[in-house]
């Protein structure tokens, strides 16, 4: 029987009341929304918080919000709200894509996009998705209010820029005209972490030529996007022998290890094989974008 | 800590440790063993209960996190004595062998319906990815859930008597006593006890 050591347990009512909760009880006491990443490590006594600080009452970081041209998503928005959000879908389609492929539905229920960022698991797939689609992330702390890029916000895995006395509150996301985004993910079955995945952001431009990307890659050793993605496809018009050049590009930039879920070429083989699949999506999209 | 949520619409309140599962608590505190413990690390669902109508995986979601919320187990399925439409479904299209995963599949299933009360096979396949069934009666487990779909008042007062199992009487009328194997393979020799 897999039992978290004691602790003791506090429920915040508010933010405020959270932050001023994280400065009380200070480095001993760590924050709990969905809990599916947090109590399994406790239940390993890999992690030994002295205070459980539970956040999931705080309805005020749950929501879902069009503020000009951004979106603002909630840090303890759900899986499953972000999955069903048809506003979501038709702004970054990315998002569905990877929410569909993200545990399993019963255990998206729980989940939030705040605790997956926080927790930057290497094979976690929302930080890819962030990272593509240039999020910033809004920290709040008792010095106040700060806003991250997400090259701030990730320290490696599982560190981020959140400081023990703060709290991840929101995530926004700038809307661009003609943009399409698509993500895939390549496991062993459902719910289990990812072999591979990659995710593409394109935005493009009038003449139909790419103007802007992005390409990311989850699980495959590369904790940033592919650097020189976005410079091979800018300016061009979007084909095969395109999205084969970017494919080549990730498998290089990649640097996956082997272990239960594969050998090394066959990750690299994916990452190639994943970035062409989800820039001829992304294209696709943006291009219909354009149309409609 | 004193805890209070309800559980199948009664009032409980319990002085329990923060640590406490909540799986723990349904089964070992408020007696409901028909929540089952599995793997204990999210992967498996038999513990699955619905939190607010919403399923959860309750080897994850500790006792505490529970408090003021409304959780229904397979203990809350049934109604007045009768069996709720997805448990009967089970029964009818033979969705369970073992029955190991059976609560947890239920309830997805009722959640499910709550929400979309005519999914398709590959909605419930995907409603039900995060449960393992380790017969590996899949198949059956969607065709009970279908059944619950056609059905959505079970063997309501329009349909032919609810089937009485221990009469050995089917909906049709035909028989359903379980036939005596031992019998019935003795021509070839098998041994089988009923």
């Amino acid at each position: 029987m897999q039992i978290p050591a004691p602790f003791d347990y506090v429920r915040a009512t508010s933010v405020d009341n959270a932050l001023e909760l994280l400065a009380r009880y200070g480095p001993e006491s760590r924050v709990v929304a969905g809990g599916h990443s947090l109590l399994p490590m406790m239940k390993l006594r890999l992690s030994r918080p002295e205070w459980l600080i539970d956040i999931n009452d705080l309805y005020e970081l749950d929501f879902i919000l069009r503020d000009g041209n951004k979106l603002r998503v909630g840090a303890l928005t759900r899986h499953t709200t972000l999955l069903e959000s048809d506003e979501v879908a038709a702004l970054f389609p990315i998002v569905r894509d990877a929410e569909l492929v993200i545990a399993d539905p019963v255990v998206r229920n729980r989940g939030t996009i705040g605790g997956s960022l926080c927790q930057a698991d290497p094979a976690e797939d929302l930080s890819t998705v962030c990272d593509v689609l240039a999020a910033e992330a809004v920290i709040r702390g008792p010095r106040g209010e700060r806003i991250l890029s997400m090259s701030e916000f990730h320290r490696g895995p599982y560190e981020t820029a959140v400081g023990q006395d703060e709290l991840l509150c929101e995530l926004r996301f700038g809307i661009r005209p003609r943009t399409g985004s698509a993500y895939e993910k390549v496991e062993r079955r459902v719910g289990d972490w990812a072999v591979g995945a990659a995710g593409a952001a394109v935005t493009l431009a009038a003449d139909g030529t790419v103007d802007d990307a992005a390409v990311g890659l989850t699980a495959l050793g590369l904790d940033h996007l592919v650097a020189d993605a976005a410079a091979v496809l800018r300016g061009r018009r979007p084909d095969e022998e395109l999205f084969a050049q970017a494919g080549r590009l990730a498998a290089a930039a990649c640097d996956p290890v082997a272990d239960q879920r594969g050998p090394v070429d066959y990750k690299r083989h994916l990452a190639d094989e994943l970035t062409q699949r989800v820039l001829r999506r992304a294209c696709a999209r943006a291009a219909q974008m354009q149309e409609g | 800590m004193q805890i209070s949520m309800t559980v199948n619409g009664n009032d409980v309140t319990s002085e329990i440790e923060p640590r406490v599962l909540l799986v723990h608590y349904i089964r070992e505190v408020l007696g409901l063993t028909g929540t089952h413990w599995g793997c204990d690390t999210s992967n498996c669902g038999t513990c699955v209960v619905l939190m607010d109508g919403q399923p959860v995986k309750s080897c994850t979601v500790l006792a505490a996190m529970a408090a003021g919320h409304d959780i229904r187990t397979v203990e809350g399925l049934a109604t007045g004595g009768t069996l709720d439409p997805v448990q009967q479904g089970f029964m009818e299209e033979h969705g369970l062998q073992c029955g190991f995963c059976t609560p947890g599949m239920m309830l997805t299933a009722r959640a499910l319906l709550d929400k979309n009360p005519h999914p398709d096979d590959t909605e419930i396949r995907q409603a039900i990815s995060g449960q393992i069934c380790r017969c590996t009666g899949y198949a059956t487990i969607v065709r009970s859930v279908q059944w619950a779909a056609a059905h959505p008042a079970g063997h309501g007062l329009d349909d032919a008597p609810a089937t009485d199992y221990s009469a050995g009487t089917g909906l049709d009328g035909t028989d359903t006593a379980v036939p005596d194997v031992a019998t019935e393979t003795a021509e070839t020799g098998t041994e089988v006890k009923a």
